[in-house]
């Protein structure tokens, strides 16, 4: 393998995925259940040992006391934030949380931090992709919603750290999704990108111009997407049980998970059905059952999908274009497979939209782009950049707790402003500033970045330190802080209590907790692969020997095939990964001929190039599963 | 000019030097800019400069790369939007405008003082009407009612503004014009560009008036 593999992931409220550019097309990495798709659910099994994706959603139903989803809702949030969102998510918080500290989640009678809840998906997904590249993989670009804060991305990025990856790049999901598209497309012109998800909603006008994606405007909701329509057929079907049944369900978390299950699969079929039947078995018995038709659900969700529609305005407005100058409108996000939401674009920017891309996995292929871009570029890739914008605009708080704003948003970053400082009173050793993230007026209203603490400021009569101090926002979106007394020309030293997130010690701990072992777990989970591996192209070698073909060979192949052979055989016994796999890609080739004698001639010429554990060999071995079982714990 | 920001034999990264945003484009302090070039040479220098294009540099570079392509941004910000270009000029040649500026409001907030807002004369009888009619929408709402002529009244006098600030933007860059002409002559036309400066601060100080007028009005209208 030449470079190492840089990958793309989208790590989504309701699934997360990984993808990596396949030459010059993105494609997704299946899981060992071939998915594309991980569920965004982390369980935690009867042994404490985690178990993500499909197969957590089991736990979820059986003890969902144990299992968590749509973590991304408390990615970079305080207690204070997270109220309502405690109303209607099923999240139970540690009993021993004090304010101002990082929320701690309870699985079982363990608890995680939503970055270690997140890190544990972000690590499913290097695994499959480990697997499919049967190599580390220690570098990727993970997707955030365009309209994510500062402390928001600051914990995805901790989260990818804690899963042993290096997060290269945090890319905005609409701008990652026009990658995929002018991948694609290749047209200059202006798009802009509707992109509901499962918790996030974001709208981006982007201008395409020779291969730069320059974003224009970027608006958004974090807490909008499919889980506030859940949340709303589950308060009705819950309200239905108790005026009806006379039964309250709302503290039977399991009853809870079942009727999530059943009004998702409901809301999934009123996409394409008129109506749909909801049948839920209840406890003692009774069974809840209800018909919904499109015309009922599409009134249930109206002033939801209504709050999208503040955001696309606004985007229009700071981009100062009319829906009309728009060329093209791409739908991002499950939640747009609702015809409804599909029916408000189209009034929203005058024209159908664009409905050709899968909309679950074209912000991972397009984060495979950027990761591609990031990696130096190939054919398909050499004329991209994307030139993204911060969602908010950042402040620093001033005399009357006003908010003062020194980068304003829809700013190309990485953008920069220098403010200077002086002091009040003689001998003045310390200056404290206070940063903000967003639009109001008053700093109360806006988000609380951090405090910056500017210390050992030489001893001068008041006013005359000159403290310059610079404020960066980089291409992650992510604030950078330095400073420097000018007349000193001292640099001042800047302590940070970050209003929420981690500590980078804490991050350490929690990278060492999860990874003492990874390296020996790597190994031997590759050498277990590569003797499945092996074992298959042997087996398919004796069934080989068997047919006609293997008389048509020469002597002289089938000596060298008996050597490869006996080769393989040999290293499988060892725990040298690298030399199976060697041996395997040698039989495979020398096999190479053999495999195609064995086609049926009218096939033959089609399968061209096809290896021997390739081929379809009837009644033989059955092919290995190109992801074979993943889960090592 | 522009050559610094790259080594010239392996063409990689330089540090940043402390130069202006016209200087960081290669351009001289002129305020009437083809935009469309600009554009152009921003899609260039992006290009070049951008971390992501850089990403697999050492880490000297990949610091350069991100201070360079943060100046590069707020350049290309600043120098192409027509005010923020006229003002940032006006700053580069020690211009405070006294109005608007930060220190003059936080001045006004701490003392208790009324700031200085100075009514552009030829505004004077526009503004009072108007004002008498924000009061009265305001008196309007508290009563619970509602009175449509006197909205069309008000929008009538917004879009006046707005169609007035439109000329005003019209007659700062006739400005423009005057001040470009005084950089290709020689330095000697220092007299010229002091009253070419004053009467372009004298029109941005307008336009800001308005501007929040319009802004205060828009609130009014929206409440």
């Amino acid at each position: 393998m030449a470079a190492e593999n840089i990958v793309g992931i989208d790590l989504g409220t309701t699934n997360s995925l990984v993808a990596f550019m396949q030459g010059e097309t993105p494609v997704v990495i299946p899981g060992d259940d071939g998915l594309n798709l991980v569920p965004s659910v982390v369980a935690l099994d009867q042994n404490n040992q985690p178990v993500i994706g499909n197969s957590a959603r089991k736990n979820l139903i059986e003890t969902p006391e144990r299992a968590v989803y749509s973590i991304k809702r408390l990615m970079g949030r305080g207690v204070e934030d997270i109220r309502e969102e405690l109303k209607l998510f099923p999240f139970r918080l540690a009993d021993d949380l004090q304010t101002g500290e990082v929320l701690r989640i309870k699985l079982g009678d363990k608890t995680f931090t939503p970055p270690e809840i997140s890190a544990l998906i972000l690590r499913q997904l290097k695994r499959n992709a480990e697997r499919y590249f049967a190599g580390p993989v220690t570098k990727a670009v993970i997707t955030v919603p365009a309209y994510f804060n500062d402390a928001q991305r600051q914990a995805t990025k901790d989260a990818g750290r804690i899963a042993g990856l290096e997060v290269l790049r945090l890319v905005n999901e609409p701008t990652a999704a026009s990658l995929a598209y002018g991948l694609d497309k290749k047209e200059n012109g202006i798009i802009a990108v509707y992109d509901l998800g499962g918790g996030t909603f974001d709208v981006s006008i982007l201008k395409l111009h020779d291969g730069i994606f320059e974003v224009i405007a970027t608006n958004g909701d974090t807490h909008l997407g499919g889980d506030d329509i859940d949340n709303l057929l589950i308060t009705i079907a819950l309200d239905d049980i108790r005026g009806d049944l006379n039964l309250d369900l709302r503290r039977n978390a399991e009853a809870v998970q079942a009727i999530r299950k059943a009004v998702i699969d409901a809301k999934i079929s009123l996409s394409s059905q008129p109506s749909v039947k909801l049948d839920v078995e209840l406890p003692g018995g009774k069974r809840y059952l209800r018909e919904i038709t499109r015309e009922q659900y599409e009134q249930l969700i109206q002033p939801i999908i209504d709050r999208t529609v503040g955001p696309c305005k606004q985007a229009l407005k700071d981009a100062n274009l009319k829906p009309e100058q728009i060329d093209e409108v791409v739908l991002v996000g499950g939640s747009t497979r609702i015809p409804k939401v599909r029916t408000l674009v189209k009034e929203l920017f005058h024209r159908e939209p664009h409905t050709d891309l899968n909309p679950d996995e074209v912000v991972a292929l397009g984060a495979a782009v950027q990761a591609n871009i990031l990696g130096g570029g190939s054919e398909a890739t050499q004329n991209m950049l994307l030139l993204d914008v911060t969602p908010l605009s950042l402040g620093i708080e001033v005399a009357g707790g006003v908010t003062d704003k020194i980068i304003l948003r829809n700013s190309t970053i990485p953008a920069s402003s220098t403010q200077f400082y002086t002091t009040q009173v003689d001998g003045q050793a310390n200056v404290a500033i206070h940063v903000l993230q967003g639009e109001r007026e008053l700093a109360s209203d806006c988000r609380s970045l951090a405090r910056f603490d500017l210390k050992g400021i030489p001893p001068m009569a008041a006013g005359i330190p000159r403290v310059e101090v610079k404020f960066l926002i980089d291409a992650n979106g992510i604030l950078h802080v330095s400073a420097r007394e000018q007349r000193s020309g001292k640099e001042a030293e800047i302590q940070v209590q970050p209003s929420y997130g981690l500590t980078d010690e804490q991050v350490e701990g929690m990278i060492l907790d999860s990874f003492d072992n990874a390296e020996e777990d790597f190994r031997r989970r590759q050498v277990i692969e590569a003797r499945n591996e092996a074992a298959t192209i042997l087996a398919a070698l004796e069934k080989g020997k068997k047919s006609a073909a293997w008389g048509q060979l020469t002597t002289d192949e089938k000596k060298q095939i008996a050597k490869m052979e006996k080769v393989l055989a040999a290293v499988n016994a060892e725990d040298d990964y690298q030399a199976i796999r060697k041996a395997i890609d040698a039989l495979n080739q020398g096999t190479m001929r053999l495999a195609e004698l064995m086609m049926d001639t009218a096939v033959s010429s089609a399968l061209k190039g096809k290896t021997m554990d390739e081929t379809d060999l009837g009644e033989g071995p059955t092919a290995p599963h190109p992801m074979a079982k993943a889960e090592f714990e | 000019m522009r050559a610094a920001r790259f080594c010239e034999s392996c063409g990689k990264v330089q540090p940043p030097a402390p130069v202006d945003y016209f200087s960081f484009f290669g351009l001289p302090p002129k305020l009437d800019l083809d935009v469309a070039t600009l554009e152009k040479d921003f899609y260039e220098l992006s290009r070049r400069l951008h971390p992501d294009l850089n990403a697999q540099a050492g880490s000297q570079e990949q610091e350069w790369s991100l201070e360079q392509s943060s100046l590069l941004n707020d350049a290309y910000r600043t120098l192409r939007d027509p005010i923020k270009r006229t003002q940032y000029l006006l700053r580069l040649e020690g211009v405070e405008l006294e109005e608007q500026s930060k220190t003059a409001t936080e001045q006004a907030r701490a003392t208790g003082e009324v700031k200085r807002q100075i009514v552009p004369p030829d505004l004077l009888e526009e503004v009072f009407e108007l004002n008498m009619q924000l009061e009265e929408l305001s008196m309007n709402k508290k009563m619970g009612e509602n009175d449509a002529s006197l909205t069309d009244e008000i929008k009538k006098h917004k879009d006046a503004l707005e169609s007035k600030n439109e000329s005003l933007l019209k007659e700062l860059q006739s400005y423009w014009k005057e001040w470009d002409a005084s950089i290709d002559r020689s330095p000697a036309a220092s007299d010229a560009r002091a009253g070419t400066i004053r009467k372009m601060v004298d029109v941005l100080n307008r336009r800001n008036y308005i501007r929040n007028l319009v802004r205060d009005v828009n609130a009014a209208l929206e409440e």
